[in-house]
């Protein structure tokens, strides 16, 4: 079995219209949408969630009023400014709360408890492409790392369970935690550039994450179109960055249509940008095709 | 008057809008500082071109075991939640990539054995251009965790009339760090099925934080009405809108300032700074 990662350094770039393609092409591949804060997938695959699962990455504090005796340790201690004061007395910002537990820890009075968060939730769903794995952050929540880790080990499972050759991931723009918990151990991580100044400069440190986690990468330039001296030079730069160049889109505003319309481009339409997008799934199919002949040489 | 730009959707256009803003405020002679708090991917200076003085580190403080003080109790691996630091056989490791820096392994430590170092996981960098002042902060690559980074860029903001602070995508800590003590949220969308799914995920967040927020349309004309529809039906105000022209997407792929380089859309930005000004005020 293995693992494409599609991530992109700067948001926007058509991460998820390309992996709602790619499940439509591959046929028999697991999906999951690791960009839990602010998932689009299921816009596309329309899933039916068959499971919901509550996720809790980590704890938080709470003050009991009846007894605190608002001496001020909590708030001297906290290095994250999470005790704010309220009428009532000292009182904790969840949103500021890392669940740290020096607050509760230090307390004279006893007066802080630390109870399991719940940062949101995690689905296990069938869709038109198969089966797919999808999360939902809590809004203003933390540990999005943690909730792509069980987004991605549930796919995984799901994979080995039904023996899909294949887990399809859509990541989160980025070079943090969240992209982090969806690269590593991948088989290819393919970046979805864009041929602006921007692009440019983000592929840049999006390569650097790549090498730094010792991963195999390849880029592909969408709307490459928009500026082709660019585009060229990303072609040209990507190489010299140790990431294979898979193949371009041009700018079509099709890709909008068909997600206006609830279907991938390649469901949508059969040439352009269609046709672009399959020409690049053939040759991400033949890297990891190679990527898997690598390991098992390697091994 | 401190103007966060956000949008819950990545590419929608927060750069473009935050960059704009500043160069209009700057060209009608106010003093505006810029602060871009998208430290995994910083644009702001591709576009403003500032001129860069002083970089400083950016880091969270994390333990340092002097191994002649630890009697190996294993106190300090107790309190940690982060599995930051732990005493293995007859040494005690740290994880400094996992250490939130919340300080409370030196705090039980009975024997004194603790002390906190500074543990570098990005740096921030403060220029200026014109009436500008600019500052940025880089997450060193492979670090996960870029509030405090963020917050090191807050930090180092120069006082001004107008502060502008270029956001990252998202909702989660992240935007909420760089979001913090700002007086009014600006969101930026486009018309499509992703864009306002990510702009009720922006909106849900800015009423969890009472942050006063408005809407920006960018590429307006490009999908479909249901972005007006949903900002209708909930009282929530479009500012301006920006239309789907690809001379914008071209002068923005070049790294030049859409106001600057085409002179009919500056009227556009200066429209939007001045409702958002009437607004905060």
């Amino acid at each position: 079995m293995k693992e494409l990662v599609v991530i992109s350094g700067k948001g926007g770039t058509g991460k998820t219209s390309l992996v709602a393609s790619f499940a439509v092409l591959s046929s028999t591949a697991v999906l999951a949408d690791c960009d839990v804060d602010a998932a689009d997938l299921h816009l596309v695959l329309a899933p039916n969630v068959v499971e919901t699962c509550e996720f809790s990455g980590g704890l938080r504090a709470s003050i009991a009023p009846d007894l605190c005796t608002a001496c001020g340790k909590c708030r001297q201690l906290c290095r994250f400014d999470a005790v704010c004061d309220d009428a009532g007395g000292p009182r904790i910002d969840p949103i500021a709360c890392e669940g740290c537990g020096v607050c509760a820890r230090f307390c004279d009075a006893g007066a802080i408890k630390m109870t399991p968060a719940v940062n949101g939730q995690w689905f296990v769903s069938e869709t038109r492409c198969g089966p797919m794995v999808h999360a939902r952050l809590g809004i203003a929540e933390s540990n999005s790392g943690k909730l792509v880790s069980v987004v991605r080990d549930e796919a995984r499972r799901i994979a080995e369970d039904r023996g899909c050759d294949l887990v399809i991931i859509d990541g989160s723009p980025g070079i943090g935690c969240p992209v982090i918990a969806s690269i590593g151990g991948a088989d290819l991580v393919l970046v979805v550039a864009e041929p602006t100044v921007s692009g440019v400069h983000d592929l840049q440190r999006v390569a650097e994450l790549i090498a730094h986690f010792g991963l195999r990468g390849a880029v592909c330039v969408n709307k490459w179109d928009i500026n082709e001296e660019i585009a060229a030079r990303i072609q040209i730069r990507a190489e010299e960055l140790g990431l294979i160049f898979a193949g371009r889109i041009r700018y079509d505003r099709t890709v909008t249509e068909a997600q206006i319309a609830g279907l991938s481009v390649v469901e949508y339409s059969a040439n352009g940008v269609a046709a672009e997008t399959r020409s690049l799934w053939r040759n991400v199919g033949a890297l990891l095709n190679t990527a898997g002949t690598t390991r098992n040489n390697t091994k | 008057m401190k103007i966060a730009v956000a949008s819950g959707k990545g590419g929608t256009g927060k750069t473009t809008v935050a960059t704009n803003l500043a160069y209009v405020g700057s060209a009608n002679g106010r003093s505006i500082a810029y602060l871009d708090c998208d430290v995994e991917e910083p644009n702001g200076s591709l576009f403003l071109k500032p001129e860069f003085g002083a970089a400083s580190s950016a880091g969270i403080l994390v333990p340092k075991v002097d191994e002649s003080k630890c009697d190996l109790c294993g106190a300090c691996g107790e309190i940690c939640r982060f599995s930051a630091i732990a005493p293995v056989g007859r040494t005690v490791l740290v994880f400094n990539e996992l250490c939130h820096g919340c300080g409370g392994c030196r705090l039980v430590c009975p024997t004194g054995a603790i002390e906190e170092v500074l543990h570098e996981i990005g740096v921030v960098r403060i220029g200026s251009v014109g009436s500008i002042a600019f500052v940025d902060g880089l997450l060193n690559v492979g670090q996960a965790m870029s509030p405090p980074v963020i917050k090191a860029v807050k930090a180092a903001a120069p006082a001004a009339e107008i502060t502008i602070i270029d956001c990252p995508p998202g909702t989660s800590c992240p935007v909420i760090e760089s979001l913090r003590g700002c007086d009014y949220l600006l969101l930026v969308t486009e018309p499509t099925p992703f864009g306002l799914n990510d702009l009720k995920l922006a909106a849900a967040m800015a009423r969890e934080m009472r942050l006063p927020f408005g809407v920006v349309v960018n590429r307006a004309g490009l999908g479909d009405r249901h972005t007006d529809m949903y900002c209708d039906e909930n009282d929530i105000e479009i500012l301006v809108e920006i239309p789907d022209d690809r001379k914008i997407a071209e002068v923005y792929s070049r790294g030049q300032i859409v106001s600057e380089a085409i002179a009919d859309y500056r009227r556009v930005f200066e429209t939007l700074l001045a409702k958002i000004e009437f607004i905060a005020s």
